[in-house]
């Protein structure tokens, strides 16, 4: 509110994009993007689905379980902590959304919280997920020992091999991870296998897609289970900035769902909306119209219309899509879309864990990656004020990070 | 050959026989296209061919691994359209593929390349209703007819649509779950077929797990007739050739006969 007001005093127009990132109806579409593109024989659940999100989503008491799990279980709100020796080093100020202090050390467990609730209220027996870092795996293990639910994880072969940690901790939760050995062994194929289970087991589990993608409701549900980084985020910036909202907000982007979830704060206000990808993997940037895993968007893939393998240095973001509202918010150019490549990555993690003491995931180091490139080319503003979602910690990636230096 | 699949499949379920479509991915071995013929030969009333795409969603380990091999052979769209073309069948080809491989140029295109090239049939089995208008009106336009899938799961209403948008034939999953030999016959499978009939004339055929000529039989008179897929690709995998399928696919066929009204 008091950043509209800003606004209209400083003669500033709000994008058109103001009414982005609201509800998509009955269709799911994000312009062109989005939609329900599944067999028939998921049809049906989708539609349940769909229905008990709005019917939980408009229900105060399920707001209130969500909310109150939230802030003790999982440790939110999550500071806003300024980066102050960076910052000065960049000669920006740039502010940090700790969602690597949330509990399992990511922003993955809005969602999965969320969508846990949502299963348990439909009286669904297990969960059912894919994962790329682990992240999400180990999110939706949590959840479910949580809400005494059972849960299944599909993880590439590959993404297992260098994600070692988070196996065991999927483990140690009471989880079965299920190693998926077909095509590149990543995320990719994690969906594919998870979807695959899906269909065969629709009575009993439920799907949680870990981020904005999949058929609707996906997207906008977990954009919306998300959404609460972005709220906090805008209340901690309109504490801390004299003009209440900064000149950047900075998240990376695999499928998109802690960007998705940031950006949603600040859709309705001045901020610049970054999205970083991984060069390797930057579907928003080299991507083309496609539909994969039961949504229309942009998708690495080649002249034939095959999917491509995407490749980064970190798993999280080794997904060949990106989330169809982020393909709309592109075309719209209400968000942009940068991509950094490993060697820029790796140099940000030691960056930040140096000049901070916090040890940033790999995911997350792409975002930081760009702004640090981008302070030092002049992109951004000397005196610029940058609030960029760090989306997990970097414990899981000590093995990798061992071999790059 | 000017009728459309669905007149086809109508004129040869009228004279009271069983719908025989056996499948083969498209490019899966250098010689694919004997594969056609022999099925066509062993008395397939029309072949389904499938396009390999990179993340068949709604494909068992079988069709996967048949795609895998294609598309590693390089198969393309194109190349496909290419070897379809120069096809000497008399019984309808039918393409399925998933939708990604349909966007690439505009519906439109993709549709005047598979009917220049004689296919009469569409399955994209990750379209559904709600998605599938574009695409059915593209198809409409260049005479091909756009299969629709049926599910156990789907509603009553959603069976009354389906069975009213889908051309050629109506594709009634016997089961929840991917395509891929199994055992018995779900009693959803029997339920669905009575209930499809019940609700159209177009002719209604049982697509997935599909094992052995007994079962063929034995499913396919809950309906009109079956689709083959994983059972004749899992043999192709493991070896047989050209005739040894096209064995196989007679041997469906004499069971059908022997069990047609």
């Amino acid at each position: 509110m008091g950043e509209m007001s800003w606004s209209r005093r400083q003669g500033v127009t709000v994008p058109a994009a103001t009414r982005a990132m609201n509800d998509p109806g009955a269709t799911g579409r994000f312009g062109t993007y989005g939609g329900r593109h599944v067999p028939e024989s998921l049809i049906p659940a989708c539609h349940e689905i769909e229905a008990a999100f709005r019917e939980a989503w408009s229900d105060p008491e399920f707001r209130s379980r969500l909310d109150t799990l939230l802030a003790v279980y999982a440790g939110r709100p999550t500071p806003l902590t300024p980066a102050w020796r960076l910052s000065h080093e960049l000669g920006i100020t740039l502010f940090l959304k700790r969602e690597d202090l949330a509990h399992t050390g990511s922003h993955k467990i809005n969602n999965v919280i969320g969508q846990a609730l949502l299963a348990h209220r439909m009286g669904k027996e297990r969960l059912l997920a894919e994962t790329g870092a682990g992240q999400h795996g180990v999110a939706t293990a949590t959840a479910a020992a949580l809400l005494g639910l059972k849960a299944t994880v599909f993880m590439g072969e590959r993404d297992i091999e260098r994600q070692e940690l988070n196996v065991l901790r999927m483990n140690v939760l009471g989880a079965e991870v299920v190693p998926v050995t077909t095509g590149s062994r990543t995320l990719k194929d994690a969906c594919n296998e998870a979807m695959r289970h899906w269909v065969s087991s629709v009575d009993n589990s439920y799907y949680c897609i870990g981020s904005v993608m999949g058929p609707h409701p996906y997207p906008w549900m977990v954009r919306e289970f998300q959404r609460v980084i972005g709220e906090e985020a805008r209340a901690q910036c309109a504490a801390e900035l004299p003009v209440g909202v900064p000149d950047y907000v900075v998240a990376c982007v695999g499928g998109g769902s802690n960007a998705a979830g940031t950006f949603a704060g600040f859709v309705d206000t001045t901020a610049r909306l970054i999205g970083v990808e991984a060069e390797g993997g930057a579907a928003a940037t080299f991507g083309r119209v496609g539909v994969l895993h039961g949504f229309r968007s942009l998708v690495l893939q080649d002249e034939d219309g095959q999917v491509t393998e995407a490749h980064s240095v970190a798993a999280g973001l080794d997904y060949p899509g990106i989330g169809p509202e982020h393909a709309h918010l592109r075309d719209g150019g209400r968000a942009r879309y940068e991509t950094v490549n490993d060697e820029e990555v790796v140099q940000a993690l030691l960056c930040l864990a140096r000049t901070e003491g916090i040890l940033a995931a790999l995911e997350s180091s792409h975002a930081v990656a760009w702004v640090i490139r981008a302070a030092k080319s002049g992109e951004i503003a000397p005196g610029s004020t940058v609030m960029l979602t760090l989306s997990g910690r970097g414990d899981k990636d000590i093995a990798s990070i061992k071999e790059l230096l | 050959m000017t009728e459309s699949l669905e007149e086809f499949l109508i004129a040869r379920r009228d004279t009271g026989r069983l719908l025989l479509v056996p499948y083969v991915t498209a490019g899966v071995t250098p010689g694919w296209t004997d594969i056609v013929h022999a099925y066509a030969d062993a008395g397939a009333d029309a072949v389904e061919l499938g396009f390999p795409f990179s993340d068949p969603m709604l494909d068992g380990v079988t069709i996967q691994e048949a795609s895998d091999r294609a598309i590693a052979a390089g198969t393309t769209v194109k190349g496909i359209l290419e070897e379809v073309a120069t096809l000497d069948v008399d019984v309808p080809l039918i393409a399925m593929t998933y939708s990604n491989l349909v966007v690439q140029q505009s519906t439109a295109e993709f549709c005047a390349a598979l009917t220049a090239s004689g296919l009469r049939g569409l399955i994209v089995p990750d379209s559904p209703l709600e998605e599938v208008g574009e695409l059915a009106d593209a198809a409409a336009a260049e005479g091909l007819d756009l299969v629709l899938l049926a599910a156990p799961s789907s509603s009553r209403a959603r069976l009354r649509e389906i069975t009213e948008r889908s051309r050629g034939f109506v594709y009634a999953l016997t089961r929840m779950g991917t395509t891929g030999e199994r055992g018995e016959i779900p009693e959803q499978a029997v339920r669905l077929g009575r209930e499809l009939k019940g609700l159209t004339d177009r002719p209604v055929l049982f697509g997935f797990g599909v094992s052995n000529p007994a079962q063929a039989a034995e499913l396919a008179g809950h309906a009109d007739g079956v689709v083959v897929a994983s059972a004749l690709m899992r043999k192709l995998l493991d070896g047989a050739r050209p005739r040894e399928l096209g064995d196989y696919v007679a041997s469906i066929r004499r069971a059908l006969d022997h069990g047609a009204r």
